[in-house]
């Protein structure tokens, strides 16, 4: 689940949810206006990069959702802006349009070449960073599943181009009350609620972090499963 | 000694002793999250209340941080007027019922009672206790007038201090709002204590109660990040904001293996039980994992509560590690007590340093070291020293850290202006409360660091004055 879009003047927030837990089911349950109780935010720090550069914003599953709203006000901030979506397949690319609108260069990525380059997101990545000078990105952003964003910082490690990483552990309240989403970066511990969710991608433990992503795996499915039997009321 | 007569001589307890507090068996207790303590009955409260010496000089006020009139509420139990006593208590602390509980009596008002130097104090805490019961027993008045004052005010964050200093400003006839990050308002109150110390109908009659007092609560709003202090005055129109927020953010220890599985902080192992119910799983959404054998580290309130939830949570052992010896304790002596009946088993003078895991980064085991007693240290009490080669393995399948917790940077982050001093509470004048800030007031653990329930009440009893003085006065 991720924020797409908003806008502030009608007071409208666009979320993209992808229904994997019980959080998720319940949304998927809803109907067109139904309501929830209350959604809290933004939290968290923006990504900081100097403006004027090539960005280039990779992005896997819900990632590409997350991807829309960040690169176009790249775009704005006058950054030549590239995205780098994947999927299996074709028909697993989510927002396909809306991504080409707002940046400079869409680069679509599928395992079975069903639609543009026939690979990796991080193999794509990889080509613009050999490729021409002026394809090599300044910034790179990795949002989307641990092990997309670890293969995107392995990828640009030795590079030397800034790479950030969108990490988004357990975590509970959201206001550094828990502790819950600590993550260590660089060796030092840090709350992803209120210090992320944007960490230098080569500085991220991802062995941590994906142990730690795993913590509640057996009762989530035990919470998901019982909710799908007893329905979504 | 008086002469015992009448029904006195059917107590079962010496005069010379506090009346006990009864209780609930301890091998049931630790089944379930309901309350341990089961109150006083009327009986029990006339017998405790006469033990009081009626002092010329009543001390016991001295030693209570709101100076609550107490032998006088205590003279109208024995009195049988609990209409008198309970409003006498409710005049000096608006939330009697949560103190009575959670207040360290013995380290207060009981250690300063007569009674104490020769026998058992007067036990004050389980009094006030049984008033705000009975108040909270009686059917509700006639509802207060609306409120008629023009300046509306805003409290951030819904813990002691805010409620307090909501009540207080409702009662003076403002219009509140109270802002809540969490989806309930109570703060620690709410998320920390757990309900077999505080059950939660009780926070929720003294906010119902605010609530009658016209006091509105807004839930989910993280003021700093939803709405900008700033923009309280300038969009929403408040004339005064009271931040409480209380000291929310926990300590870790840096020592290896923290982030393993199985690893929380006290906040978070309490949260998901309190505020989320994870003790009802799968009922509930929110999990909690508990194993067998649980390490509590620290040794204050939070702890007991983290070690007494751990065993209520299924742990057959579960257990208190604490570098320093019992006399450096800063639990209420009750909660002790009580850990010991429900089979806790403290490790004093035991320093962890590293928890240990599986290939699956699951916790295995806490490494500690033995350690002395040497000289004291800055802060007075005896610094632990580690004792050479004394390094062992507690095993364990959980570790919950319970080693303090600071004011959480967020608003003052946030807010520009809003001064800080450098461990991160804010900086206020000490007779208002008023920060940096101009009619921002602050109280509470956000000035103090974590300290207790009736100090930040009374801080923020004290801003809720400062604010309709200077309201009134027009400064």
């Amino acid at each position: 689940m991720t924020i797409t879009d908003y806008d502030r003047d009608r007071g409208l927030v666009t979320i993209v949810v992808q229904e994997v837990g019980v959080t998720t089911r319940y949304l998927g349950a809803l109907d067109e206006g139904d309501e929830i109780l209350d959604i809290v935010g933004p939290l968290g720090e923006a990504p900081q990069f100097e403006p004027g550069g090539h960005v280039i914003g990779v992005g896997g599953g819900y990632g590409a959702a997350a991807l829309l709203c960040l690169m176009r006000e790249r775009k704005q901030q006058g950054d030549r802006t590239t995205i780098i979506v994947g999927a299996r397949q074709k028909d697993l690319l989510i927002l396909v349009d809306e991504l080409r609108e707002v940046c400079d260069n869409l680069e679509l990525c599928t395992d079975d070449g069903s639609t543009g380059f026939k690979g990796l997101v991080t193999e794509r990545l990889q080509q613009l960073i050999d490729g021409d000078q002026s394809e090599r990105p300044d910034y790179v952003l990795a949002i989307g599943p641990m092990p997309m964003m670890r293969a995107v910082a392995d990828t640009t490690r030795t590079t030397g181009i800034a790479t950030q990483a969108s990490l988004d552990p357990l975590m509970i309240d959201g206001t550094g009350m828990c502790g819950g989403c600590r993550v260590t970066i660089g060796g030092e511990v840090k709350f992803a609620c209120v210090d992320g969710p944007f960490f230098d991608a080569h500085q991220v433990d991802f062995d941590e972090a994906v142990q730690r992503s795993k913590m509640y795996v057996k009762e989530e499915a035990l919470a998901a499963c019982r909710r799908s039997e007893g329905g979504m009321s | 000694m008086p002469a015992v007569r009448g029904w006195y001589e059917l107590m079962p307890v010496k005069r010379t002793d506090k009346t006990p507090m009864p209780q609930r068996d301890a091998t049931d207790r630790a089944q379930d999250f309901d309350e341990v303590n089961e109150g006083y009955c009327f009986a029990h409260a006339m017998f405790e209340a006469e033990r009081c010496l009626r002092c010329q000089d009543p001390v016991c006020m001295e030693g209570c941080p709101v100076r609550i009139p107490i032998s006088d509420f205590v003279h109208a139990i024995a009195a049988g007027d609990l209409p008198r006593a309970a409003s006498i208590l409710r005049t000096a602390n608006p939330l009697p019922a949560i103190c009575g509980r959670v207040c360290p009596q013995e380290s207060q008002c009981e250690l300063k009672c007569h009674m104490a130097k020769r026998f058992g104090p007067v036990a004050v805490g389980h009094l006030e206790r049984f008033v705000a019961d009975w108040e909270r027993s009686q059917p509700l008045g006639e509802s207060p007038p609306p409120p008629w004052q023009s300046a509306r005010i805003a409290v951030v964050g819904s813990g002691p201090a805010g409620l307090v200093c909501a009540g207080q400003l409702a009662r003076q006839g403002y219009p509140v709002t109270v802002y809540e990050a969490l989806h309930a308002p109570g703060g620690v109150l709410r998320y920390g204590i757990p309900e077999f110390r505080l059950p939660n109908a009780i926070l929720d009659w003294e906010i119902d109660a605010l609530k009658r007092l016209g006091v509105e609560f807004i839930n989910n709003v993280i003021i700093g990040k939803t709405i900008a202090l700033d923009d309280l005055f300038d969009r929403h129109g408040f004339s005064a904001v009271f931040i409480g927020t209380g000291a929310g953010l926990p300590k870790f220890l840096g020592i290896p293996g923290e982030n393993l599985n199985g690893v929380y902080s006290a906040n978070e192992f309490l949260t998901r039980i309190n505020l989320m119910q994870a003790f009802q799983f799968p009922e509930a959404d929110t999990p909690l994992k508990v194993g067998k054998r649980v390490a509590v580290i620290g040794s204050g309130n939070t702890a007991m509560d983290a070690v007494r939830s751990a065993r209520r949570m299924g742990a057959e052992q579960a257990l208190v590690v604490y570098r320093r010896s019992e006399a450096e304790m800063t639990a209420r002596v009750e909660e002790y007590h009580h850990a010991i009946e429900e089979g806790v088993k403290f490790h004093w003078l035991t320093n962890p340093v590293e928890v240990i895991g599986d290939d699956d980064g699951w916790v295995t085991g806490l490494k500690s070291l033995r350690m002395e007693l040497g000289e004291p240290d800055e802060s007075g009490r005896a610094r632990p020293v580690p004792i050479e080669g004394s390094e062992f393995v507690f095993p364990v399948d959980n570790v919950v850290l319970s080693i303090g917790t600071t004011p959480n940077p967020l608003l003052a982050k946030t807010t520009p202006g809003l001064a800080t001093h450098s461990w991160g509470g804010l900086v206020v004048d000490e007779q208002k409360g008023e920060t940096s800030r101009r009619r921002v007031y602050a109280g509470g653990d956000a000035v103090t660091g974590a300290a207790t329930v009736i100090l930040a009440a009374g801080a923020g009893k004290s801003a809720a004055e400062a604010i309709h003085q200077d309201l009134s006065a027009g400064l």
